[in-house]
Formats: C-alpha cells, sequence, structure tokens
C-alpha cells in the first residue's frame, strides 16, 4: 500500500489520475473502518485531509459550496441558518468524536443508501461538484447516487464540494433508531419547503438501494398547498392532505428486511416521519409569519 | 513509511509504519503509549479517544500518516495538559478530571476510563458548567458496560464544580 500525500488540490487531482484505484480518505470513518477489519487493501491510499479548500465552505449567491471535507461538527456551528434541513442531520451523525472528523463528501464518496446527509440534500436541492484533470462537471444530487454504494464518480474523478441551495423556508429532518447518538439509520426523512417557487421537496434514506425524492409525493402536496391557497393563508394543512402526502412517501421507498429493520417497518416508519416533518416544518412556516397577513397584520389562522 | 508528529507535548517518530495503520496503533504499539484503549476498531466505543489539533477524535479511525506534523494530546499527557491550560502550578499527578472520577467512584474495569476522561476535559473546557443534557451529549460516543454511567455523570459534575470553584477563586 502507499500513502499518497498531496498537499494541493491540482497535486490530488493529479494523483487520482495517476492512480485511479487510490482510495480517498478525508475523515477516515468509513475507510478506517473497512481497513481495521480487513475487508478492504487498496493498493494506494490518498489523503486529503491537507488540502485547505476542502475544509472551507463559500456563502455567496443562492448557494453554500461546502467543501467536501468540512466536518459535520462545523455545519452544526456555522451553518444551521443556510442549511437547517443538514445541520439537523449532522447532528445524528455518530458521536462527537465521528463528528469531528466525518463530511458530506465522505458520505457521498461512500454512497450508503443509510447515510445521513442524504435525504437533506435531497430536500435543499444539492450539485455535486465532481472534478479531474481532465475538467469539472456538476451533478445534481438526485443522479449521483447509482446503486448501493455505488456513486456517479469516474475514477479519475474526486469531490471538491457541494453546492447546496440555502433555506427559502423550514426544513426538518428524522432518523429512526435504537438510541440518539451511534447510530445508523434504520430509516431516515428530510422535508424542505421552499416558498419562493411554491414546492415541496422531500427525501428518504435507508428505504430503498440508494437515497432517493419522494417526488409523486413532492408533487400532490405542492399541488394540494396551490390549490388550498395555503401558502399564501398560512392555514393549517388539511389531515386528509397531509395522510395523504405520507402514504406517498411511504409508496416511494423500496426498503429491504435487513439486521436494523424490515421493510414493512421502514416503510411504516417513513410515512410517519413524512407527516410529523411536514406538521413540524409547516408549524414554522406559520409562525415566522410567512404565510400571508391580513391587512391589520395579524397572520391568518 | 516513517510518521513524526507532536504527542503530549514531546516529538515522536516511528519507522516502518504501515500506510494502512492507524495513530491508535502507533501510539499504543510504536510509542509505547497504551493509555488509550483499543477495543472495537470502529469508531463506536471511544475507548481510543484521543486530542487530534485539539479536537476529540477516535485514534483507530485516523490514518498514522495523517497525523503527521501534527499535535497529539493522550490520557497520558492529560494531567499535564490540564495543567498547562488551568495555569494550576499543582504538581498532582492527575487532572482535576482523573481525580474527579476517583472521587465519584466513576472507575470500575477502567477500559473506556481514558476515552472518557479526554472527552470529558475537552467539554469542561469548552463548556466549564455542563448542563447534564451538555455531559450525556459530550459522552455520547464513550461505551462503558461497568457503570451505567450515573457515577461517570457524578463524576464530570463534580468536575466541573471544582473548575469553577477554582476559576471564582482566582477571580477574588
Amino acid at each position: 500500500m502507499q500513502f499518497l500525500r498531496p498537499a494541493s488540490w491540482e497535486d490530488a487531482l493529479a494523483a487520482k489520475a495517476e492512480h485511479p484505484s487510490a482510495v480517498p480518505l478525508a475523515g477516515g470513518t468509513d475507510v478506517m473502518v473497512e481497513i481495521n477489519f480487513d475487508h478492504r487493501r487498496p493498493t494506494h491510499l490518498l489523503d486529503l485531509s491537507r488540502i485547505r479548500e476542502l475544509h472551507e465552505w463559500e456563502t455567496g449567491g443562492g448557494t453554500v459550496r461546502l467543501g467536501a471535507a468540512v466536518p459535520y461538527s462545523k455545519i452544526i456551528d456555522g451553518l444551521s441558518r443556510e442549511l437547517p434541513g443538514l445541520a439537523l442531520a449532522s447532528r445524528t451523525v455518530g458521536s462527537p468524536q465521528i463528528r469531528n472528523r466525518g463530511s458530506v463528501g465522505g458520505n457521498l464518496g461512500a454512497a450508503s443508501p443509510a447515510g445521513d446527509a442524504h435525504p437533506a440534500l435531497l430536500a435543499a436541492g444539492a450539485e455535486v461538484e465532481a472534478v479531474s484533470v481532465r475538467g469539472t462537471r456538476s451533478i445534481p444530487v438526485e443522479e449521483f447516487y447509482t446503486g448501493v454504494k455505488r456513486n456517479a464518480l469516474a475514477e479519475d474523478e474526486l469531490i471538491r464540494s457541494v453546492r447546496i441551495r440555502k433555506a427559502d423556508g423550514p426544513q426538518q429532518f428524522s432518523k429512526v433508531g435504537t438510541r440518539n447518538a451511534m447510530v445508523i439509520a434504520v430509516c431516515a426523512f428530510g422535508i424542505a419547503l421552499h416558498p419562493s417557487t411554491r414546492t415541496v421537496r422531500a427525501g428518504i434514506g435507508s428505504a430503498a438501494p440508494t437515497p432517493l425524492r419522494a417526488r409523486v409525493a413532492e408533487d400532490f402536496l405542492g399541488a394540494a398547498l396551490e390549490e388550498g391557497g395555503l401558502w399564501s393563508s398560512g392555514r393549517t394543512i388539511p389531515p386528509a392532505v397531509a395522510r395523504e402526502f405520507a402514504e406517498l412517501c411511504s409508496g416511494a421507498c423500496n426498503p429491504i428486511d435487513d439486521v436494523r429493520g424490515s421493510a414493512a417497518y421502514r416503510r411504516r416508519a417513513v410515512g410517519v416521519m413524512a407527516r410529523r416533518t411536514l406538521g413540524w416544518a409547516w408549524e414554522s412556516y406559520r409562525a415566522t409569519g410567512n404565510g400571508s397577513t391580513t391587512e391589520g397584520g395579524a397572520q391568518c389562522a | 513509511m516513517r510518521v513524526t508528529f507532536t504527542v503530549n507535548g514531546r516529538r515522536h517518530e516511528a519507522d516502518d509504519v504501515w500506510e494502512g495503520e492507524s495513530l491508535l496503533y502507533v501510539l499504543r504499539e510504536r510509542m509505547g503509549l497504551p493509555g488509550s484503549k483499543n477495543a472495537c476498531e470502529q469508531g463506536e466505543c471511544g475507548s481510543c479517544t484521543v486530542r487530534l489539533d485539539g479536537e476529540p477524535v477516535c485514534a483507530c479511525l485516523v490514518a498514522a500518516g495523517q497525523a503527521e506534523g501534527r499535535e497529539v494530546v493522550t490520557v497520558e499527557g492529560l494531567a499535564a495538559y490540564a495543567r498547562e491550560r488551568d495555569g494550576t502550578a499543582g504538581t498532582g499527578d492527575l487532572a482535576p478530571v482523573q481525580q474527579a472520577f476517583l472521587d465519584a467512584g466513576a472507575v470500575q474495569c477502567g477500559f473506556c476510563t481514558p476515552g472518557l476522561l479526554v472527552a470529558a476535559d475537552e467539554l469542561i473546557e469548552r463548556t466549564p458548567e455542563p448542563s447534564d443534557a451538555d455531559i450525556r451529549e459530550a459522552l455520547s460516543g464513550n461505551l462503558c458496560r461497568c457503570t451505567g454511567y450515573e457515577k461517570i455523570m457524578d463524576a464530570v459534575r463534580l468536575a466541573a464544580a471544582r473548575s469553577d470553584a477554582g476559576g471564582a477563586r482566582e477571580v477574588v
């Protein structure tokens, strides 16, 4: 095994081009487990921990350009206003020790269906910046996950950043597990209200071979909110609408039975999380006065 | 490969390190610092918790080569680290958090203790008056199979109360 320690991003890209089988290593929270347990013996480890720009973010314009190796603890501390859904998801990652090392780039590189960041990225809207010596391409996160632990990266590409749309409305995240810390999701759910486009996006984790959006549910809810005039009135979402949204989210799942939970449980739990997170997000939409106000300034109830 | 980094304020060097080797292995087997414990090797148990450039991390998940040139604090250096940080002139062998663990009876088999001490010390450094929720959160990555955690909670509360009292005395 060789340990490659590029000092710059350009050097890292050159090393990856020269050694396509090199395994990128940042926080090590996935890769080192595989090496410790002898599940993986790469010819090269490509240490990205010295590349400054991977550990930084930029917040100009409508997106956050999040460096691939920014640890979850920094997202929680520094980006909960711009990326509330991702910050909530980050809080559920592992433990403080793991959050000090693990990163969204690592979650994407590993492409586990159970990665905590995925539902939040899907709900917010994100694009993965994949770079090689050949150039840069931007991959919508929906298209990035191609199978269980498989992603759309070419063998010479590295993840430079994720461009995530800044929140334009409330976002929520929920995850089912046996305790609050150190839990791989049984299943997870992220929701983002986008009042600026009057749309809702929903991301499901660990309930299908890849993380996925619940598009039918999103479309149904978007139409129901529009038809009911709820974006402007800020009225409570009718229970029948929330129930239907939940059922459509359950229907979007394609889960398996495994040690963490059964397929039936996952389908049901995703529906419950969908209904609850929609309720929480809509309540804060109403509470922050994003719904229209009457002429007197009082918000419609 | 050779790796060189600072452990507990002293420069350490190790030769013939395998490229896939963890920081934990190098500390324990090559540098003679077996305080950080090797248990799960997958970041679940926290027994190997050390500070890497100040951050609590699982040493089993840091590749040795990633520690090159960095600063590591292990449980062996915790007393000296705390002395320097707190500016206490004491010559005691124990950090306040270590003394509190002893006084509160928070140590049974002792295997998880080094990791808990490093995590608890960092909590009190960052949050001098932690709530119970803060303590639970800070120690959520450290498993103990003996104590049921209640004595550990007591110990951290005790250490925080003592360091707070120390701070108050300095102000007066």
